[in-house]
């Protein structure tokens, strides 16, 4: 078994257009999807819109600089995330495929197994 | 030996050569990289190859898994003769994942399952050594840790996984049937290799018109391996071919598929590929092929998958149906395809259409472009010769 990160994208403006119905459309979904796959589900959650994130790099003085916004600025933003557990790629993607992703989509990323 | 130039040029094995070639320049490297300055050369150095003998090929299945992710029970277990074929069939699966670029996906099937070195996938795909390494160690790291399964997909993501395969399995048919650098017309192991993959495939998907289409594709294109070379090793065209040799058996086994597949309704690629190559397995004599029909069928393949190239695989074989001069009108219509402008193929076939219409210093002028364009020395050889016979 490995655990992947499973990153939702999507595109913010896109959800700031949508009402109250459709939110809870896809709330609902999550729900379903939980309920479908929680044996696997290792954690995961909702974001708030990247216009809350802070980035931090390190100049070439050592120095952190902390700067207003996502690391890399996209159109399609990560809006929330799962931690899901499957035996190999096809299950993640499997799993994956039943989130929810309006106006995005989705990334599995293998988490690095520490021994 | 002989040059795909060959076929275009003296028989025009349309369906059995060219749409091939087409096919392996579809498979997405140069859509993503441009046009090469040479693209005949690509399935010229593709087939730049060692032979690989079975125990090869046992070896490259067998090391390949080293990096594969393996079922826990799979593990410490002796791979035994039985379970090669299922080995290749799980190679060729993980290979072609999707999460897999498609050219990955086929290089990574040139250097696992056909066992071709880096050096000659590096030639085929056109790029430096150092480049072709970097990708398969990239891809190897990510089947490992993202793992990608080592298996057959399961029946319900099958047919989403298939036509990734289907392009791989053809593209290998392809470079072993075509070979055109080394002292052989094919290789067969490639080729054999390939038909067993099309056998597997078609038990797991039974059902399939494109799986049962890609059988007998290979099945009639092969079915002319004994025809095509002559007492001193020379290449028989389609035209010049005894077709009592033809495998008898292979032909009527490849027309019952490609008749079923058509019977299933509208036909994809390979089905019309094959039906294509149908037409020439049903005519007695090249005299009696159906040219026609082949056009037809080119009109759909067309539709289907425009590529210039397939484009102009129709203008040649409405220079047969409809006579040189026509044929002629639209292979210069495709001229000026960016795709076409260095296509060796291209000025051969104008080069045959002016021989044919008694347009002499033309035709010899476009041979002698072609000889140009062309990189294998045997395509330029034959070429000459045509060059020499003008006159």
């Amino acid at each position: 078994m490995a655990e992947y990160l499973v990153l939702i994208y999507s595109n913010e403006e896109s959800w700031a257009a949508t009402d109250e119905a459709f939110s809870a459309k896809i709330m609902e979904g999550h729900s379903k999807f939980g309920e479908k796959h929680g044996a696997a589900l290792r954690g995961g959650n909702a974001l708030e819109p990247s216009m809350t994130s802070t980035s931090i790099r390190t100049d070439a003085a050592g120095k952190s600089v902390t700067t207003d916004g996502p690391f890399a600025e996209t159109k399609e933003a990560i809006g929330g995330y799962y931690v899901v557990e499957a035996a190999d790629l096809d299950a993640a993607i499997a799993i994956a495929k039943d989130i929810p992703a309006p106006f995005g989509g989705i990334e599995v990323r293998p988490i690095r197994a520490m021994s | 030996m002989l040059a795909a130039t060959i076929r275009i040029t003296r028989d025009f094995d349309v369906a059995e050569e060219c749409v091939q070639d087409a096919f392996a320049r579809a498979l997405a490297t140069w859509a993503q990289q441009g046009i090469p300055k040479n693209p005949g050369a690509w399935l010229t150095t593709v087939a730049r190859r060692r032979a690989i003998d079975v125990g090869r090929r046992r070896d490259v299945a067998t090391r390949s898994q080293r990096f594969l992710v393996t079922d826990d029970a799979d593990v410490g277990r002796e791979v035994s003769d039985g379970d090669f074929e299922d080995d290749r069939l799980r190679l060729i699966f993980t290979c072609c994942h999707p999460s897999l670029t498609t050219d990955t996906q086929v290089a990574l099937a040139l250097r696992m399952l056909c066992g071709l070195s880096t050096t000659e996938v590096a030639k085929a795909f056109l790029v430096k050594e150092s480049a072709m390494a970097a990708r398969l160690t990239r891809a190897k790291k990510k089947i490992a840790l993202a793992r990608i399964p080592y298996r057959v997909p399961e029946r319900s993501e099958l047919r989403g996984r298939i036509d990734a395969v289907l392009l791989v399995v053809h593209l290998l048919f392809t470079t072993g049937h075509t070979s055109p650098v080394g002292e052989k017309l094919s290789q067969i192991d490639l080729v054999e290799r390939s038909l067993d993959l099309a056998l597997m495939l078609r038990g797991l998907l039974p059902d399939d018109a494109e799986v049962a289409s890609l059988l007998a594709l290979i099945l009639l294109t092969d079915s002319r391996r004994g025809a095509r070379i002559g007492a001193d090793g020379e290449f028989l065209a389609l035209a010049d071919q005894d077709r009592s040799k033809w495998h008898r058996d292979s032909i009527d086994e490849g027309l019952a598929l490609v008749g079923a597949s058509i019977r299933r309704g509208r036909p994809g690629r390979f089905t019309l590929m094959a039906a294509i190559a149908a037409v020439h397995s049903s005519a007695a004599h090249w005299d009696e092929t159906d040219w026609s029909e082949i056009v037809g069928l080119y009109d759909l393949l067309l539709e289907a998958w425009p590529s210039p190239v397939v484009a102009l695989n129709r203008a040649v074989a409405l220079s047969f149906a409809e006579g040189p001069l026509v044929g002629l009108m639209a292979i210069d219509e495709l001229s000026t395809d960016p795709q076409l402008s260095t296509y060796p193929y291209l000025a051969a076939a104008r080069g045959d259409c002016l021989e044919r219409l008694e347009r002499l210093p033309e035709a010899r002028e476009a041979f002698e472009e072609a000889a140009l364009l062309t990189e294998n020395h045997v395509e330029r050889d034959f070429l000459r010769l045509r060059i020499a016979q003008l006159s």
